[in-house]
C-alpha cells in the first residue's frame, strides 16, 4: 500500500512540479525526485519478492496504510526543512531581522 | 533487512564525485558538459536526490518494521549471526538490483534531457529549471 501511496504523491508532486516549471523556487523538483526514488526502490523489492516468495504485490491493510502516510508525511517534512534552510523567499531572514 | 544501505552507499560516492565536479566547474566555468547545457554537477544532483530521497524514505519503512533500531548494532538482523548471511544476500540481490534500477532510471533522465536541451534552440533556453 505504501508504494501505491508514494507513487500517487510522487505523480501529483511531479505535475505541480511541471505546471509551475520552469520556476522551481519552491524545490518541488527535489520533493518529486525524492518521492521517485522511494518508489522505484519499493517497485523492485515489491516485485523481486513477489517473484521468489509469490503471493500478494500489495499488501493492503491498516498498518500499510499508515506506513504509506508515515512516508509522505516524513518527505514532506525533510522537504520543509530543505526549503527552511534555503529559505528561498527570504522569509527567515526577515523574521529574524525584526 | 538492510537493502537500503546498497544506495545509501551509492549516494554517499556520487554526492562526493558530485561535490568535486561543482569544485571544478567553479574553476572552469566554460568546460561544463561539453558543449551542451547540462552540467555534471547538475546531473549528479538529480542522481544524488533519488537515491538520498530513496535511502531515507527505505530507512523510516524499516524503523517501522522494526529492522532499523536507534542503538547499536542498529540493524536487527545483527543481533543474531545465522540472520547476517540472509541479510548480504538480501543487499547483494535486492540492493544492488534497487541502486541499478535507479542509475539506469537516472541515464535515461539524462539522455532525454541530453537530448530536449540540443533539439531546444538556445534563445529559448531559461537559466531557471526545475530538480535542481
Amino acid at each position: 500500500m505504501w508504494l501505491l501511496m508514494t507513487t500517487l504523491a510522487a505523480v501529483i508532486t511531479t505535475a505541480i512540479w511541471y505546471a509551475k516549471a520552469p520556476e522551481d523556487k519552491y524545490k518541488l523538483g527535489s520533493l518529486s525526485l525524492m518521492l521517485w526514488g522511494a518508489t522505484l526502490m519499493w517497485l523492485v523489492d515489491h516485485v523481486m519478492a513477489y517473484l521468489a516468495e509469490g503471493g500478494d504485490f500489495l499488501e493492503i491493510n491498516l498498518d500499510a496504510t499508515l506506513l504509506g502516510i508515515a512516508v509522505i508525511v516524513f518527505a514532506l517534512l525533510a522537504w520543509e526543512i530543505m526549503l527552511l534552510v534555503s529559505d528561498p523567499k527570504g522569509v527567515l531572514r526577515k523574521v529574524l531581522r525584526r | 533487512m538492510a537493502c537500503f544501505l546498497v544506495p545509501a552507499g551509492e549516494a554517499i560516492v556520487t554526492t562526493v564525485v558530485q561535490k568535486i565536479m561543482e569544485g571544478k566547474e567553479k574553476k572552469a566555468p566554460g568546460e561544463k558538459a561539453g558543449e551542451e547545457g547540462l552540467s555534471w554537477s547538475r546531473r549528479l544532483s538529480w542522481l544524488n536526490k533519488l537515491l538520498w530521497g530513496g535511502t531515507i524514505l527505505l530507512v523510516l519503512e524499516h524503523v517501522w518494521h522494526g529492522e532499523v533500531v536507534p542503538w547499536p548494532p542498529f540493524l536487527t538482523a545483527m543481533e543474531n549471526p545465522a540472520n547476517v548471511a540472509p541479510m548480504l544476500h538480501e543487499m547483494a540481490t535486492i540492493g544492488v538490483a534497487m541502486a541499478v534500477t535507479v542509475t539506469i532510471i537516472w541515464l535515461m533522465m539524462v539522455l532525454i534531457a541530453e537530448s530536449k536541451a540540443k533539439a531546444t534552440p538556445e534563445a529559448e533556453v531559461k537559466p531557471i529549471s526545475g530538480g535542481e
